[in-house]
């Protein structure tokens, strides 16, 4: 049924759909209206038989859905930014152990300086984690992607991230189709454990392992995330026959057929990218856009597919690795292996700052026309920038950037935009 | 189920890592003579039985104990019990009230009519037993159950000897002492009293023993020399006390003293206030440091108001009239006089200064050698004649009844490998159990349970028993006071805190066994061993 | 007539077993049939009391659950003992996720059992001090405030040995550790308050909490039990002496326990909703040098340049816990002779 509905409240729906068994929540912006709103569902006994737990941390959440993964529960969170760098250890060690766990991350950026607004600075935090990390467009995607990994974790015994951009996504209301209880028991069978904790059959789940058998069990992750990349399209596509909706899957290309350059984009900003493609379409230029749906396991060769015949490849990033540069664009590059292509890294949107259709637009023009250096901050005030760098060279104890350069909010031009964006 | 590689683990399969090669030294199973077993003269297995008895298994721990000594009953009366002075529960409280119990199952197989074991099949050796007290009687036991015909010979006019001549029967009930012989001679005893025996040799000779015990105690009351007018009147222990065991008692008068400092002087000392004296006074040269009686027979004496005059010696006897010189003890410790004299008044005096034998039946026996009154025997009792064994007090020991069956039954084992033409097999003796080799922690806390005792006014004028006996819940506590040290008692502590399960529990009275594949050799076993049963031995590496 | 109790059963209830009770007063580690729910073949160094505390509080467990149990177990010494690939020491459902994180762990079991309404399998955390104290001390904490249905029991030997023995606030003062060397003025571990998890325990007002030591199995057992007869968070401080990190004989593990108790430096007490129920008082009091002197890691108290400053704050502290528990009882009438 289709209602005009908070995304957070569209997830929580959702998850409840799939019936969880066990759900930890800690609070955190931007994800706290998820699991506000499951605990409400869970109160009300209208999830039952389902426990609710009101744990001390994000460490102790994900250890309280491991545990309940491992004695058979389907185990659910939700976290963001600080909370997945604090739960980061369990959240290696529930992928480690093969626990089919389903957590929802509201993309936020990760501190110093402590900002709630969103980047992808927590998702790529842990990509190599062995979580499966899928990225929501919008938020019927968010609500569909849920369903879809707990079939997918449950099915691989790995546990799946379902990323969705804060407050972008989490606390915009828009209109949501959430599903009928039926579709989702028929997609969704019961959790079946691979290995559970049973006193009719004991066995001992999390060994040490030496330099005998490690590199092995490494290698068998991979293998299992590999495997994802076959079962997610399958997945994505039974769902779209049991909803009449295509949500999921690995990439999604927008009008690439004849695309020159190709924007490359996770999560909610594809949409402000495809309206500015749209313009530039109209402008004659050939671009193109292909969303990344499912970030880890990296779909190489659905990436290298949707991107042939592209000349020039502008990865856009909500986040990057410091001292290099784009984290998306390395996956795509290793992609792209033995192409002839040009690869330009946009990195965007760092806590919370608008990327505009119109810098986008800009950023396109620049990209058509070979203007557009390897690596891009979209929208810097070099001039706030450079104060900075001048105060410092000057100054050995210059004080924290962040505070002085907040200081030149209040005077600057920067300042100025950003306020006006945000309010 | 299927398991993720390396991740998840099928249980207990880490029994296929065997962690005893860590090991560089091993624990083993021992098994120690108990202090108590020890020091026992006669031989009994008393860790043994009290673990029977521990159990409330009476008959089982009357068994165990009759196996050694016939006569518990007795024993657990008067015997001085070396085995509670060696009791390791010394160092802890007390010493286990072991002669109690041996008295409480003693009675009760008495009262209950329990039967010693039966003569063993008959050899058709002819033994002759001359002398029916404990060292005799003893032997004839253990004659018998070998199979040996035994013809037992005494000359006094019942069977007991010093038993039933020497030890006053407040101490000893006769009907106790009658029972425990009766059974003896139950088993098929050639008996005959009154009848004296004058040459070893012609008697074996003509009865055709194939060999003899020597067991007639040393019956002599010694006398010393003593100023003392015609009308004074001066008797030995051993007679006096033998009169009242006839019935007969001699009139002593009011005034009594008794000179010496062994137990037979208090024996006289306590068995005169009963005949009637007013004042029992004991005499002794030495103080009560270097008395040779035990302690307990002097605490009695002291409870039924006989007095001691340490230090002193008795220099005249004359009308009523005693003189005794003080003395006092010499750097070495021996009694010196001081030249200083005291009067005493008394009406007659008891000689307690030991006893001698009369071996006046040896004096054709040549090859019997005779040192110092006493018999030299080898360690089967054996004399230098073949085939003549002594024991008991014409042997060179400390004259106590149970030392005596204790020579008894060892005579009575020579014997049987001499008449069979064989050696006396070897016993094999553990390492002794030590205090050191306990840990005392295990066991509860427990003071000794004090025997009932007759009330003072009743001792005076009767020979009833002074000492009780234990209620069976006494003697069932006193019993489970054991410290079972040197040998297993199965307290599973092994078992228990071993940190490598490596120790096996075989199941009731099987003990344990170690699983050396993972035992890692910590020792805590060892260590934690109430009893001292395990050691550690380094591996062959 | 002298009279005595009769229940007395020579070695009373000190000793593992007893020939003499019956079957159902004799400890779950006298039974040949018991669980071993923790197997030959783990790698515990010699005489290793943890190993030791495990078997005796999860048997007991075992027994008193008629083998239901799920045991989480967080990383340390045990763990890693235990279960290096390719073999585990256990026999039952056992599972290892992190360091810090057992309790919550625990919770998650506890959380699911009782979802698929297995309420009759019971969830037992288990930690070292290390595990417990510090770095799972805010897990411990959230599962106790949550009241949920676990037993935590944490294998106390004062230090985080499984890395080579360093401190942890477990470590008594004066304790040499790795971290703690025996050099300059104060040698050793200093002094302050510690962290004594045990009262912090009984501070959230859980059901239950107890200490207990490997030397004094029928109190562990005792406690287990009752620990297993209640619903909610129950907590199990079991102090296991460690001959690798305090440098002891490897025979010494259980007489080391029985002194820490014995000296007071260790008081074994249970409590129910934050009030102290019991106290296992002392049996025969030893000053503590006799259990300091069994160790290496107080080696610098004695020697050529002892230290009886230092051992006189160490009695003070025992003499404070004697005090605080009444550890001490004076009265003869109040001992028991039936053991």
């Amino acid at each position: 049924m289709l209602r005009q509905i908070e995304g957070s409240r569209a997830v929580a729906e959702t998850v409840a759909l799939c019936r969880p068994e066990v759900v930890c929540a800690y609070p955190i912006s931007p994800q706290t209206h998820i699991i506000e709103a499951v605990g409400v569902m869970v109160k009300a006994g209208e999830l039952a038989p389902c426990e609710f737990i009101n744990v001390e941390s994000e460490f102790a959440a994900m250890s309280v859905a491991i545990g309940a993964s491992a004695a058979g529960a389907r185990a659910y969170t939700a976290t963001a930014s600080q909370g997945l760098l604090y739960m980061m250890e369990a959240v290696y060690n529930a992928a480690g152990l093969g626990l089919p766990i389903v957590m929802t991350l509201a993309n936020r950026a990760i501190g110093a300086p402590i900002n709630i607004w969103n980047d992808h600075s927590d998702a790529m935090a842990v990509r190599d984690a062995g979580w499966i990390q899928l990225f929501a467009e919008t938020n019927q995607e968010a609500a569909d992607l849920h369903v879809q990994a707990f079939r997918l974790a449950e099915e691989l015994s790995v546990p799946v991230m379902v990323c969705m951009d804060g407050f972008i996504l989490t606390h915009a209301v828009e209109g949501v189709d959430i599903l009928d209880q039926s579709v989702v028991d028929a997609f969704l069978p019961p959790y079946e454990p691979r290995q559970v904790l049973d006193v009719s059959d004991p066995v001992s789940i999390g060994a040490m392992v030496g330099p005998e058998a490690f590199e092995e069990v490494r290698y068998l992750a991979h293998l299992r995330q590999l495997d994802a990349l076959v079962r997610i399209p399958v997945i994505a596509a039974e769902f779209a026959q049991a909803t009449g909706r295509e949500s999921g899957g690995l990439v999604r290309s927008y009008r690439t057929e004849d695309a020159d350059v190709i924007i490359v984009a996770l999560g909610s900003v594809l949409g402000t990218i495809k309206d500015a493609v749209d313009i530039r379409r109209e402008a004659g230029e050939r671009v193109g856009v292909v969303g990344i749906t499912t970030f880890r396991p990296f779909p190489s060769e659905a990436v290298r597919t949707a991107l042939a015949g592209a000349n020039r490849i502008v990865v856009i990033e909500k986040a990057f690795s410091v001292g290099v540069g784009g984290v998306l664009s390395t996956d795509v590059a290793i992609s792209m292996h033995g192409e002839q292509f040009e690869l330009r890294s946009v990195v965007a949107g760092l806590g919370g700052r608008n990327i505009t259709r119109r810098s986008l637009e800009e950023l396109i023009a620049r990209a058509v026309s070979g203007d557009l250096e390897a690596l891009t901050f979209l929208d810097l005030d070099h001039g706030a920038v450079n104060r900075e760098r001048e105060r410092m060279a000057s100054a050995r104890r210059s004080g924290p950037s962040a505070e002085n350069l907040l200081r030149d909010r209040d005077r600057g031009p920067v300042a100025a935009t950003w306020v006006k964006e945000e309010s | 189920m299927e398991r993720p590689f390396a991740i998840t683990l099928d249980v207990g399969s880490s029994r296929s890592n065997h962690t005893g090669s860590w090991r560089v030294e091993r624990p083993v199973y021992v098994d120690r003579l108990p202090p108590c077993n020890n020091a026992c003269p006669a031989g009994e297995n008393i860790q043994g039985w009290l673990y029977e008895a521990e159990s409330g298994n009476y008959e089982g721990a009357w068994r165990k104990l009759v196996e050694e000594n016939p006569l518990p009953a007795i024993m657990g009366r008067i015997c001085f019990h070396p085995c509670e002075t060696a009791c390791n529960r010394v160092q802890v409280d007390e010493a286990v009230g072991i002669n109690a119990v041996e008295r409480f199952l003693g009675d009760i197989a008495i009262e209950k009519g329990w039967t010693i074991p039966e003569a063993g099949v008959d050899t058709g050796k002819r033994i002759l037993v001359v002398g029916a007290g404990p060292a005799g009687l003893s032997a004839t036991y253990h004659l018998r159950r070998l199979g040996h015909q035994v013809r037992l010979v005494d000359s006094s006019a019942q069977l007991g000897g010093m038993m039933r001549y020497g030890i006053p029967a407040y101490r000893l009930p006769r009907a106790i002492l009658d029972a425990e012989i009766a059974r003896i001679i139950a088993m098929g005893v050639e008996v005959e009293l009154n009848y004296v025996v004058h040459d070893i040799d012609k008697e074996r000779k003509a009865g055709g023993f194939d060999a003899v015990f020597l067991a007639v105690g040393a019956q002599l009351g010694r006398r010393v020399s003593i100023p003392a007018g015609d009308s004074s009147r001066v008797i030995d222990a051993v007679s006096f006390l033998h009169q009242v065991a006839d019935d007969d008692p001699p009139l002593l008068g009011r005034r009594v003293v008794v000179y010496g400092g062994g137990d037979t002087a208090f024996d006289a000392a306590r068995t005169a206030k009963r005949l009637g004296a007013t004042e029992a006074v004991i005499v002794y040269r030495r103080n009560r440091e270097r008395m040779g009686a035990h302690s307990v027979e002097l605490e009695q004496a002291e409870v039924e108001g006989i007095t001691v005059r340490w230090l002193s010696t008795v220099n005249r006897f004359e009308s009523e009239q005693m003189v005794l010189e003080k003395m006092r003890l010499n750097a070495e410790g021996f009694p010196e006089p001081t030249g200083e004299y005291e009067e005493l008044d008394a009406d007659a005096l008891v000689l307690a200064l030991g006893q001698d034998t009369d071996l006046s039946l040896l004096d054709q026996a040549k090859d019997v050698v005779v040192r110092n009154g006493v018999v030299e025997v080898e360690a089967t009792m054996m004399t230098g004649e073949n085939g003549v064994f002594a024991g008991g007090d014409v042997v060179p020991t400390d004259r106590t009844a149970t030392i005596a069956v204790g020579h008894g039954k060892r005579a009575a084992f020579g014997i049987d490998a001499y008449v069979n033409g064989r050696d006396v097999p070897e016993k094999v003796r553990h390492d002794l159990a030590t205090f050191e080799r306990l840990n005392t922690w295990y066991y509860a806390d427990a003071p000794r349970t004090k025997r009932p005792e007759l009330e003072r006014i009743r001792r005076q004028g009767t020979f009833d028993e002074v000492i009780g006996g234990l209620t069976e819940e006494n003697a069932l506590f006193e019993a489970r006071r054991c410290l079972s040290c040197g040998n297993c008692f199965e307290c599973d502590n092994c078992f228990g805190v071993c940190p490598d399960n490596a120790v096996i529990k075989l199941g009731p009275s099987q003990r344990y066994q170690f699983d050396y594949d993972f035992c890692k050799g910590c020792g805590i076993c060892v260590k934690e061993c109430p009893c001292g049963a395990i050691e550690m031995v380094p591996e062959k590496i | 007539m002298t009279t005595q109790p009769v229940h007395f059963y020579q070695i009373g209830s000190f000793a593992v077993g007893n020939r003499l009770v019956d079957d159902a007063d004799r400890t779950v580690q006298s039974n040949a049939n018991r669980t071993n729910s923790i197997d030959s073949g783990h790698r515990a160094c010699q005489g290793c009391g943890e190993a030791l505390g495990a078997r005796y509080a999860l048997d007991a467990a075992m027994r008193a659950t008629g083998g239901k149990i799920v045991a989480v177990n967080a990383t340390g010494c045990l763990e890693v003992f235990s279960t290096p690939y390719p073999e585990t020491s256990w026999r039952i459902p056992w599972l290892h996720s992190l360091f810090g994180n057992a309790p919550a762990v625990a919770t998650g079991v506890a959380a699911a059992l009782r979802v698929k309404g297995k309420t009759d399998v019971r969830v037992v955390g288990q930690a070292g001090d290390g595990g417990t104290v510090d770095i799972g001390f805010g897990c411990l904490s959230g599962m106790f405030e949550r009241n949920d249905d676990v037993l935590f029991i944490c294998y106390d030997n004062e230090g985080y040995m499984n890395t080579g023995v360093q401190r942890s606030a477990a470590t008594p003062p004066a304790a040499r550790t790795a971290t703690t060397e025996a050099v300059g003025p104060e040698p050793g571990n200093s002094f302050g308050q510690g962290k004594d998890v045990p009262r912090i325990a009984m501070a959230h007002d859980i059901p239950y909490v107890a200490t207990a030591t490997v030397a004094d199995l029928h109190d562990l057992e005792r406690k287990v039990e009752r620990a297993m007869s209640m619903r909610g968070a129950r907590y199990l401080h079991v102090f296991v002496p460690c001959p690798l990190g305090w440098g002891s004989a490897s025979n010494e593990t259980i007489h080391l326990a029985r002194l820490a108790k014995e000296t007071g430096l260790f008081p074994v007490f249970e409590a129910e909703h934050g009030v102290v129920t019991n106290v296992s008082t002392i049996r025969h009091q030893v000053p503590v040098e006799e259990y300091l002197k069994l160790q290496r890691r107080y080696a610098h108290l004695f020697g050529k340049n002892p230290r009886p400053d230092i051992i006189e704050r160490l009695q003070l502290i025992a003499d404070q816990n004697i005090a605080r528990y009444g550890l001490v009882v004076d009265d003869d009438d109040s001992k028991e002779v039936t053991a």
